[in-house]
């Protein structure tokens, strides 16, 4: 099999290293959110959930603990829509034309780059959990090793798939762009609906009906119930809500996923097929 | 492609493309260095885009780094090179994968005349080592000191393909410059000469292409002029140059030539 995915991998992981600012805000900027709009936010919670009576029989966890999840969600959808920004500089740069004129399939530029923008969706969620458990976040409350490390690798695996789905959404979008600042105004614009129509900061139980069902096509709805499955358990309280998630939907939820990063994959194969080099 | 075939190094266009890439190296026009990659990592890169093993791609860069005086920037990344080591890296890369066909779309362009000079003694290295190498340029010396065969693309069709002493031979022993009271009197008087092969007017003179020895010719030019009562303001006498066949090829001064270019097919000796 031609190994071309992994030059394309090395090169962009290289790179990432190498920025140590860029590598530095990476891993700080998802901390952030959670010491400074998490902590804000759950204290306001708490403080308007006092009065709520207690669901009896589940594990009421805080605010922070419920978005601990989301904030992981939202930086894999950062680091995932921008990843393919690279390709965009390639391209302008004339740096993609040595790629695009060797024997490399096509593909493998794709599918590298995909590999690194899951790598380091890794690297985040990983520093963001143990920040998260520095700060009081109560993932993985009264399991075992063996399940904690159970758990790690099924949020690994939900991250994996969504990391890629959205990478390739972004490869497609890079590689017909003209201007990083075309690029970088459909992200943003982009990120907007995926990351407010999901659960990641709130509840999507009370969203209206037609938000409600966005949520429910929302990867990043798919996502968020994921991690808060295997960080929290099947069944919990938070902000005077009970939140279960069976077997059937977790599975449902993966399977969602991985059918957005199939879709995205075709979407952003056929849009290299059409690149050419001049 | 829109028609036609073409075949590199053995290896249809059309039916094998892959194949074609893999015997090709590229040396492209505007440079293509990530600027935050290191000098060897550039060409690690380009080693393993081509498949190279790890063995084969260590020696070779090693190789290649002393053939184009950079290993000293081994490990210094592609920002901090002055233009004509970038180039030069440039050059190395295009020599990775040890192609069969190099093509260089104007590698010295905006270069100082030494780190010219010095691509060109790699260039011919290279080509010495078995290499065919398609290079385009707008420098005509550049031209007639590398090639083994010019072609003159002008308006995107080649128009005269030869060896550079064919083509300079082609416009004749000597180019006489004349600039006279009577230029288009000169010109008639001057086409008659069966040692004439031909008269170009330029802006302010004609150039007379001569089949003989112009330095025995001239005196006797100028006294028919002066006997056909037209008076010589200047002369000058030189061989042809890469210059002047250009011109004479493409009918225009080379300093407003806008799109055209000349490409120089170089055979590579086996």
């Amino acid at each position: 099999m031609h190994k071309g995915f992994l030059t394309i991998y090395w090169r962009d992981m290289l790179r990432f290293v190498r920025f140590r600012t860029l590598l530095f805000t990476s891993l700080v900027q998802p901390a952030l959110w959670l010491a400074f709009f998490g902590v804000a936010m759950s204290n306001n919670f708490e403080r308007l959930t006092a009065t709520m009576p207690v669901i009896p029989g589940v594990r009421a966890v805080g605010y922070l603990t419920f978005i601990g999840a989301g904030v992981i969600a939202m930086t894999t959808l950062f680091t995932s829509l921008f990843g393919g920004t690279v390709l965009l500089f390639d391209k302008n740069w004339g740096l993609m034309r040595e790629t695009l004129s060797s024997p490399l399939p096509r593909i493998h530029i794709i599918i590298g780059i995909g590999l690194s923008a899951m790598t380091k969706s890794f690297i985040q969620a990983t520093v963001i959990m143990v920040f998260g458990l520095l700060l009081g976040v109560q993932f993985f409350e009264g399991y075992t090793a063996i399940q904690v490390l159970a758990s790690l690798f099924g949020i690994m695996l939900f991250i994996g798939a969504f990391s890629l789905g959205f990478l390739f959404l972004s490869a497609a979008i890079a590689i017909t762009m003209e201007s990083p600042e075309g690029m970088q105004a459909v992200i943003t614009l982009l990120t907007m609906p995926f990351f407010f129509t999901s659960n990641a900061l709130y509840p999507a139980n009370s969203f209206p009906p037609v938000l409600r069902a966005l949520s429910t096509v929302n990867p990043l709805t798919h996502l968020v119930s994921g991690i808060r499955y295997f960080a929290i358990g099947s069944e919990f309280s938070s902000i005077g809500l009970r939140y279960t998630y069976t077997q059937e939907e977790v599975i449902v939820s993966f399977l969602a996923l991985l059918a957005f990063a199939g879709i995205m994959f075709l979407i952003a194969r056929w849009r290299f097929t059409r690149v050419t080099v001049t | 492609m829109q028609k036609g075939r073409v075949t590199i190094a053995d290896h249809d266009l059309r039916t094998e493309p892959e194949k074609v890439r893999e015997s090709i190296g590229i040396v492209f026009q505007e440079l293509t260095l990530d600027r935050d990659m290191t000098v060897r990592e550039i060409l690690e890169y380009h080693g393993r885009l081509y498949s190279m093993p790890k063995a084969q791609r260590q020696a070779r860069v090693d190789e290649l780094l002393s053939l184009v005086e950079l290993e000293a920037k081994r490990n210094v990344l592609t920002r901090y090179l002055s233009g004509g080591m970038k180039r030069r890296l440039e050059i190395a890369r295009g020599l990775m994968t040890r192609p069969r066909v190099l093509f260089m779309d104007e590698p010295t362009i905006g270069l100082d005349p030494q780190t010219r000079i010095r691509i060109w003694d790699y260039v011919k290295d290279i080509n010495r080592q078995g290499t065919t190498i398609f290079l385009t340029t707008h420098y005509m010396d550049e031209a007639d000191q590398l090639s083994d065969r010019i072609s003159i693309i002008d308006h995107g069709e080649i128009i005269v393909t030869g060896k550079p002493w064919e083509l300079k031979n082609a416009l004749g022993e000597d180019l006489i410059y004349l600039e006279t009271s009577d230029n288009r009197g000169a010109s008639s008087l001057l086409e008659k000469l069966d040692t004439v092969k031909g008269v170009r007017g330029k802006s302010k003179g004609i150039i007379a292409m001569v089949n003989v020895d112009g330095t025995y010719l001239l005196p006797e030019i100028m006294d028919k002029l002066r006997n056909g009562g037209i008076k010589i303001r200047a002369v000058n006498l030189k061989k042809p140059s890469m210059d002047d066949v250009f011109v004479h090829y493409t009918g225009k001064e080379l300093r407003d030539t806008g799109t055209e270019k000349t490409v120089l097919v170089k055979p590579g000796r086996r």
